[in-house]
């Protein structure tokens, strides 16, 4: 029997080696004694959240072209970088599979990946490779909890941003009974359950709380248990497909309540789906509006003139880039051993926040911008600072 | 009491929706004892025809009374020549091999559409347009639209017009012919091939027409639409009795009812130690147990045999 | 002349034994390590179509749900060897459970395999197309609760899943970090391909033996035709408990060897289109067939990377753009396969010889 397994192996092998041909890399010796320095990418490049993952890259590419534009000398050499962009397909395991990869082609830092249930199984390789990793959206909790050191984010975690909304669903809303639906996603049920510790404490009751999925059309029969609980306010913990449809569905059931969602409603998306029913809706994104950043306006003007309009976090990967750049330039190396604790101790004037980290690598302080929809169109309410 | 029968109002829409695509793939295993696994996807295919042509008239000035009509005729046909293309393609050549063998083409061809429709219509959801104002109605506290009325009146009719067809007229006495056994419906004068290829038709038409329907009730539709609501008509035609076009609507209905009732009341019957994130396992329980203890379902005959 | 034959099949062998041996060395030089990464997925789902080709290959019992016996050995060690008990129940385990991989791995086997029989019990009397949905439903249950059953108890973390699972442990040498012996360096991918080949080669021993046993022969019998089955005194009900259990057993070793090997598990790795790749391993390369079902274990698991780093880069040159995402085109594929094979080769592209004659006989259904 192991006679065959051989020989099925050895056509694997084959099979890989034909497939492998393709990708050789085009390494392109530095002229002029630059040194290159890889930096890695990853994001869902395909798949149904391709668009979004596109939008992290043209992010990241913007900065590194930026910074091969301006000429960057670290450590007396001169530096050329180079974006090294990986599809994990929103998969854990091909997550770990490009991570391997990337920590094979000796990246000196990655960005990414786009989703949490990607982010943290990928984290282990990274650290296991000593290669410092900035998230630019995976907003999981546990991603920066897992006690690796090279792990960081430049988003608000969903503990950071769920507090913010629940403090903001009581005390600026008024709202005295809430209730709650998740899409029991990861990232869905992550801020639910921040938003209801965040709303219990400032003395809110949680009247409902039911369940949906990320699939899912009808929302009528948790609808109808909701509204027979008579709350002042509708937190939706999910994306925005299915809250566009929510909010069509809360209009013809009558329900008279606020409808509240995170970072996963505040698209243009939402609003083509709820249409007329979008009207009021609250959303938050971490981070400040772009408009109010220095340098926030430029950067959207330069990136919709090179690529398309953005996404949702494009500007993220773009400071992550950028702050990790910063942190090789203080250390005055672009080892990761060395630029790590610089990373770590770092003070950034990002385009979405002023960057640090905290600890676990948690951005300190993040702020998180309310947004509503005011005749069709995602208005910014108010910016508030994450409170610890 | 006013939430009781909000909910009651909501499984009888969702019971319509199940219902109307049961009845599809009621009338294909009725016939050909075969689960038809792609039905979900033709339905999906379906609402994606009406939703495209639907726009593109309104866009080319089409005024809405001619262009509702015709994007459900073309809508209707587009799914008539998918129906039989896959009944001639993956079916028919295998209608003496083992049973493992059409299923699993089946699935193959459930695999396919579903892709072939995301590559044409892409990933996004399309939005139905929003061309006629539905009216809210409101029965003792509880509120039904039009599109739902509409929604109910025409899963009833669609089952009684198919139990006439079945019942009255000569193409139905060859569809049960061919039901009871094809090859003595054979000696017997009956074209069994072009039975078979009218009811995956007819089938075909009844997943356009439940198409639009969804499409219509949620504003909507996507690519991945038709699987999950094939699964759960299927339960539905299986809750029923298999094979019968009453047990399709009965089943339809109780299904929808006992998710919505589900949904919104399970949560105080276990002192919330389960809720409505079960909301998608009530049908398969309900499927699990109908086929455990009474396989022939609610109204079936008994068809052990092909249990 | 008959020992001369002798020795070259040794020969032949020992050469085999070694390119399969030196495998992941190959691989890392030509390809680069992220490639054993996939050979050693490729490894895992080997083990799972192995696995499920006792029960739809041997037993002709059409198993949808089979992702779900996989879903419980990742969950199995995943819950075991993870700080996420200390957690969830900080006055029963204070410190977690932590048990080795090798303890897990019985247990794993068991708990998947009592799923079997879970599964198998209710669904006796039901054939084909109806025992395909059970099976499926039977699945998606399995996932919903993973999904779910982080309230009112916090058994499972729901959809956040469970990470920091220990890495497994050979003769005290963890596979995690690389190991130098006599000289050669191996990394922690390598260590693991030795692993997953060594559970593979058992995996393929057991079926080969279950093959040609009584119990093998007895399975067959029943998926030709169960009647003549219990008419020659087959006890069907057994049989087809065993062959759920068999199947289950192999799904949750492979699970385990998977929560190992990648140190996180969530929900999200177990849906269906899991179980319709796995099937489709099966159906490809042959039912009943181990050969057969390796072939199309190792096409299938290697598709997607071969997609992925031959299509897109193909379109992007063609079209400047990515027109059919590989995940697409990869279910294409697998749609437009399974209609194919079913058609044209009904045994698969590697099948067994009974398993031809069998499938390819055309006979009416009523000449009974």
């Amino acid at each position: 029997m192991s006679l065959c397994l051989g020989r099925l192996l050895f056509l694997a092998t084959l099979s890989l080696t034909l497939a492998g041909c393709g990708q050789s890399a085009s390494e392109q010796a530095a002229a002029s004694g630059e040194r290159v320095v890889r930096i890695g990418s990853v994001a869902p490049l395909t798949g149904p959240q391709a668009h979004l993952g596109k939008d992290n890259e043209n992010g990241a590419r913007m900065a590194i072209e930026e910074a091969n534009a301006k000429g960057i000398t670290i450590g007396g050499k001169k530096i050329h970088f180079e974006l090294i962009s990986e599809d994990d397909q929103a998969d854990p395991k091909t997550a770990t599979i490009v991570a391997q990869k990337l920590a094979d082609s000796g990246v000196s830092g990655v960005i990414g990946h786009l989703n949490s249930g990607t982010t943290i199984p990928a984290a282990k390789i990274y650290h296991d490779n000593g290669i410092p990793q900035i998230s630019p959206s995976a907003t999981a909790v546990a991603y920066t909890h897992q006690g690796f050191k090279t792990a960081f984010r430049v988003m608000a975690n969903d503990a950071q941003q769920g507090h913010v909304l629940g403090e903001y669903a009581t005390r600026n809303l008024h709202a005295k009974k809430i209730a709650i639906i998740d899409d029991r996603t990861a990232y869905g049920q992550g801020l639910a359950d921040q938003f209801i510790h965040a709303a219990q404490a400032a003395g809110a009751e949680i009247v409902a709380h039911e369940y949906t999925s990320d699939k899912a059309v009808d929302f009528t029969a948790v609808l109808t248990v909701v509204k027979g609980k008579q709350p002042d306010l509708l937190f939706y913990g999910g994306m925005d497909a299915q809250g566009g449809m929510m909010a069509r569905q809360i209009k013809s059931l009558a329900l008279n309540v606020k409808f509240m969602m995170g970072d996963g409603g505040y698209t243009p998306e939402f609003i083509k789906l709820a249409g007329d029913a979008a009207d009021g809706t609250y959303a938050s994104l971490p981070g400040v509006p772009l408009d109010k950043m220095p340098g926030g306006k430029a950067f959207e003007q330069r990136f919709v003139a090179q690529y398309q309009p953005i996404q949702l976090y494009a500007p993220y990967c773009y400071d992550a880039v950028n702050v990790m750049i910063a942190a090789m330039q203080k250390a005055g190396s672009v080892e990761p051993a060395h630029y790590l604790p610089a990373l770590a101790n770092i003070s950034y004037e990002g385009i979405t926040a002023t960057l640090q980290f905290d600890g676990n690598g948690d951005l300190k302080g993040g702020a998180v911008t309310l947004y509503q929809v005011q005749q069709g169109k995602w208005q910014p309410l108010e910016t508030v600072g994450a409170a610890q | 009491m006013e939430t009781f029968l909000q909910q009651i109002i909501n499984g009888l829409v969702q019971g319509s929706v199940y219902a109307l695509v049961a009845l599809g793939y009621t009338m294909v295993y009725g016939i050909l004892g075969l689960i038809n696994f792609a039905h979900g996807e033709v339905v999906m295919v379906g609402a994606m025809l009406v939703i495209s042509s639907l726009t593109a008239m309104l866009s080319w000035g089409v005024p809405l009374l001619l262009a509702l009509p015709i994007s459900v005729v073309l809508a209707m046909a587009g799914c008539m020549a998918l129906g039989y293309s896959i009944e001639r393609i993956a079916y028919r050549p295998l209608r003496h091999a083992p049973r493992l063998a059409p299923l699993i083409t089946a699935i193959g061809v459930s695999i396919l559409l579903q892709n072939l429709a995301m590559m044409i219509w892409g990933r996004e959801y399309h939005a139905f347009p929003q061309l006629i104002v539905s009216q809210p109605h409101h029965i003792g506290g509880a509120i039904i639209n039009d599109i739902q009325i509409i929604i109910i009146i025409m899963a009833l009719a669609i089952m009684a017009g198919l139990m006439l067809l079945v019942h009255r007229t000569r193409l139905g006495r060859a569809m049960r012919a061919v039901a009871e056994n094809q090859h003595a419906a054979q000696l017997m004068g009956v074209d069994v091939n072009r039975v078979i290829s009218v009811t995956f038709m007819l089938g075909s038409a009844l997943a356009a027409i439940a198409g639009l329907m969804v499409s219509a009730n949620y504003g909507l539709a996507h690519y991945y639409m038709g699987f999950l609501l094939g699964l759960k008509a299927f339960t539905a035609a299986v809750l029923g009795g298999i094979g019968n076009l009453r047990g399709a609507m009965l089943g339809g209905l109780l299904l929808g009812l006992i998710e919505s009732l589900g949904a919104g009341y399970i949560g105080d019957l276990t002192g919330g130690f389960m809720g409505s994130q079960y909301q998608d396992v009530f049908a398969f329980f309900v499927l699990i147990a109908v086929l455990v203890f009474r396989p022939s379902g609610l109204l079936g005959e008994q068809l052990a045999e092909r249990a | 002349m008959k020992s001369g034959r002798f020795t070259k099949k040794n020969g032949l062998f020992v050469l085999q034994l070694g390119a399969v041996l030196l495998l992941p060395f190959i691989t890392d030089a030509l390809l680069g390590r992220g490639w054993v990464r996939i050979v050693d997925f490729a490894m895992l789902y080997i083990m799972l179509a192995l696995g499920l080709n006792i029960v739809v290959g041997y037993a002709g019992l059409l198993d949808l749900g089979y992702i779900a016996f996989f879903a419980v050995g990742a969950y199995c060690f995943a819950l075991t060897g993870s700080p996420h008990l200390a957690l969830a129940f900080p006055q029963l385990f204070p410190a977690g459970l932590h048990l080795s991989f090798w303890q897990v791995v019985p247990l794993s086997a068991l708990l998947a395999g009592g799923f079997g029989v879970l599964l198998g019990a209710p669904t006796l009397r039901l054939r084909g197309d109806y025992l395909a949905i059970v099976t499926l439903g039977f699945g998606e249950i399995i996932r919903i609760f993973l999904n779910n059953l982080n309230a009112p108890i916090n058994l499972t973390n729901g959809p956040q899943g469970i990470s920091l699972i220990d890495p497994i442990a050979v003769a005290g040498v963890s596979l995690n970090a690389g190991e130098e012996i006599l000289g050669i360096t191996f990394p922690s991918v390598h260590l693991y391909f030795y692993l997953f080949l060594a559970f593979t080669a058992l995996v393929i021993f057991v079926s080969h033996r279950l093959e040609k046993s009584r119990i093998g022969r007895a399975w067959m019998a029943i998926r030709e035709d169960e009647i003549a089955a219990t008419a020659m005194g087959i006890n069907t009900r057994n049989l087809k408990l065993l062959a759920f259990a068999m199947g289950a057993m192999f799904g949750g070793v492979s699970g385990t060897l998977f929560a190992g090997f990648q140190g996180f598990v969530s929900p999200e790795s177990f849906s269906l289109m899991e179980s319709v790749m796995v099937l489709c391993m099966v159906v490809l390369g042959g039912m009943g067939n181990i050969r057969g079902v390796i072939l199309g274990g190792v096409l299938l698991a290697l598709l997607p990377e071969i997609l992925r780093h031959g299509i897109v880069p193909l379109q992007q040159a063609l079209f400047g753009r990515t027109v059919i995402d590989p995940e697409g085109l990869r279910m294409l594929l697998f749609g437009t396969a399974l209609i194919a094979v079913m058609l044209y080769r009904p045994a698969g592209l590697w099948p067994s010889r009974v398993r031809r004659s069998e499938l390819e006989a055309d006979e009416p259904e009523s000449t009974i």
